[in-house]
């Protein structure tokens, strides 16, 4: 936020770059197997990225190598203007308390109940605050995720697989991170889950103003929630921009996906949606 | 400006006091303020917001938290300032959710009925699995071709073959320490020659198959424990149900017949090893030369010493497997669970062995073969 004043000290500031995330010439590989090859992703502050591909083309490992869990064997990964590319996993880097992750399964400590895992980074990181604000803190994180306020005190395994993803979400969004990377949250999910769940997902970005990173597989995802899609095929970033911006390449891959019958279906949705919002909601 | 977050109360003219945050309201700098602002007595009517330089959602919470609790008005707030506390007011609920706390008069009977209503379920789950597993036993008998071969034999490798080393080592060292510890005893009687007897009756009828089935409890019985546990919580073990395949049948019946029939093997091997380390006490403490020791092992310990062993085997066998397998089925919920119900696997297995023990050791000798 602009308007605010520069004078406080680098450890209490928000990123104002425009680019959170940079990724220069990556490549991953296990073993003899190369995941990516000169992958080059920049993204944009404010904005929910969609990253797709097939299966097997390294979404995932693209996430962890971001995150810094996976080796990077050669190029830059820079997130808040710092280099994380093979930094320990266990090392302080000033940039763990600024993003928050959701991975695929929720990834909840199982022996904690939701609110304990919310809990869990703040007194991380954070073990200067009072045990009656941490509680309030985790409370509202959750209900701030969707979840009920009872949901506060059940463990992961009285969860329906829909309230994990929000719980984890919870967890995520603990330490009031500026990035968020979301590893296919609606798979999964009912349609009305998922609908939901992507509604939520924007609603968070844009009350907290948040940079998100989502991997998908789910097209309504895309059409409705993205601003951006970057596409990862032959180990690398093959186009990134918006949804017709991409049909306009030609890759037969990209044309494949948004042109096949799910394609098409999940974008003559979109505008059968627009087309009745049109009237009552403007551009958020 | 320390450039943390601080606050300052100021009356306004007209308007009563007012409670000023300045700095960075976030969640990195809440914690060393927190206890501060609680502690301001007030009253104050408005909180201005003006001089926070940066806030998130923490800050927001603290915000209205305030106002909530003094009736206060926030003035001053930034774009986003206001758009996180309405996000944060949204979430937050009239009552609040305490946990229910009996007294302590409640708690202890509860605690206790608990625990014995605990250990019914467990004897009822427990005869109830051994009934499971017999007709498993008996279904297979009926069609032999059902029976798993490839893991059978798997599971004999894992309990039998793989526990040969570490067994062996054992009971070589219990075998010296006996006959150098037993010398030491009976050289006061000037039978050091009794040793010989000591070592070959003691490691046959009772150390043998007993350190055997402990280790056997350790190794075998934990792993089955955990292997089970973990394909329940993976619902592996939901997936072969649903595939028509019995667990019982696939995963429980091959480890427990390699328990029991290994038991058997190990526990003389168990014996072998430990007469063989009290014969090199023998040879090397007590001049007896060590193929003599062999020699007089034959002479001093009766048959039915062997056999004695060679019957508390498989049934302690049965009990370390039926622990482990059942104890693994009993897993649900989380991975918490599985260390829980490995321990649980072991501890109730060496208690159960050791108690069987002693009713054998009077029921040997009732029948005559003391």
């Amino acid at each position: 936020m602009s308007e605010e004043a520069n004078i406080h000290p680098d450890k209490h500031q928000r990123f104002r770059g425009d680019h959170p995330i940079v990724v220069e010439g990556l490549r991953t590989q296990f073993g003899e197997h190369v995941v990516h090859e000169d992958l080059s992703l920049t993204v944009n502050r404010g904005e929910i990225l969609g990253v797709v591909g097939g299966s097997g083309t390294g979404k995932s490992v693209l996430m962890r190598a971001i995150i810094g869990l996976q080796h990077v064997a050669a190029g830059d990964v820079e997130v808040f203007g710092k280099s994380i590319a093979n930094a320990e996993p266990d090392q302080q880097l000033g940039v763990r308390n600024r993003w928050g992750v959701l991975f695929q399964g929720g990834a909840l400590f199982s022996t904690l109940t939701v609110g304990e895992n919310v809990e869990v980074p703040l007194r991380q990181f954070y073990p200067d605050i009072g045990e009656e604000l941490l509680h309030e803190i985790s409370r509202y994180k959750v209900m701030l995720s969707g979840l009920p306020e009872d949901a506060v005190a059940k463990f992961p395994s009285e969860l329906s697989g829909g309230m994990k993803k929000r719980a984890g979400l919870a967890r995520a969004l603990a330490l009031d991170p500026e990035l968020l990377f979301l590893d296919e949250p609606t798979a999964g999910l009912d349609p009305i889950g998922a609908a939901a769940f992507d509604r939520l997902t924007k609603e968070l970005k844009e009350t907290l103003g948040l940079t998100v990173f989502l991997i998908t597989h789910d097209l309504d995802t895309l059409y409705e929630i993205c601003d951006r899609v970057a596409v990862l095929a032959d180990k690398r970033v093959i186009a990134v921009g918006t949804i017709p911006e991409l049909l306009e390449t030609d890759h037969p891959w990209i044309d494949e996906y948004f042109n096949g019958p799910r394609g098409r279906a999940a974008q003559a949705s979109q505008q059968r949606a627009k087309a009745l919002d049109n009237p009552t909601k403007g551009k958020a | 400006m320390d450039g943390g977050a601080h606050f300052s109360v100021e009356e306004v003219e007209g308007s009563g006091a007012q409670l000023r945050l300045c700095g960075p309201y976030l969640v990195s700098t809440i914690g060393a303020i927190d206890q501060d602002l609680d502690a301001i007595a007030g009253p104050f009517t408005t909180i201005d917001l003006s001089q926070v330089t940066e806030i998130d959602t923490v800050g927001a919470w603290i915000a209205s938290r305030l106002a909530r609790n003094h009736g206060a008005e926030i003035t001053g707030a930034s774009a986003r300032a206001e758009r996180l506390i309405r996000a944060v007011q949204k979430s937050v609920s009239q009552e609040e959710v305490l946990p229910i706390h009996e007294p302590i008069w409640q708690r202890v009977p509860l605690f206790m009925g608990d625990k014995v209503e605990k250990a019914w379920h467990g004897i009822v789950g427990v005869v109830g699995f051994l009934g499971q597993v017999l007709i498993g036993f008996g279904t297979l008998l009926r069609h032999p071709r059902r029976i798993r071969w490839t893991a059978l034999v798997r599971q004999f490798e894992l309990v039998g073959v793989a526990a040969l080393p570490i067994i062996g080592l054992m009971s070589f060292l219990i075998g010296i320490v006996i006959a150098q510890q037993g010398a030491v005893q009976l050289e006061q009687f000037g039978a050091e020659t009794l040793t010989v007897n000591l070592v070959g009756r003691i490691t046959l009828r009772e150390l043998g198959v007993l350190m055997t089935a402990i280790m056997v409890a350790g190794r075998s019985g934990s792993a089955f424990a955990a292997q089970i546990g973990t394909m329940k919580l993976t619902e592996e073990v939901d997936a072969m149900r649903t595939i028509g395949i019995s667990p019982i049948e696939a995963l429980v019946i091959p480890r427990i017949i390699a328990c029991t029939f290994m038991m058997i093997l190990l526990s003389f091997f168990s014996s072998v090893a430990a007469i063989v380390g009290g014969a090199v006490v023998g040879d090397l403490l007590l001049g007896i030369p060590f193929w003599n020791f062999l020699d007089r092992i034959q002479d001093v310990v009766p048959l039915h010493d062997l056999y004695v062993g060679l019957v508390k085997a498989p049934v302690f066998g049965l009990i370390v497997g039926l622990a482990g397998c059942y104890h693994g089925m009993q897993v649900r919920g989380n991975s918490e669970e599985v260390g829980l119900r490995t321990t649980m696997a072991v501890v109730s297995a060496i208690f159960a062995v050791i108690v069987l023990d002693a009713f054998f050791a009077v029921f040997f000798t009732e029948i005559g073969w003391g």
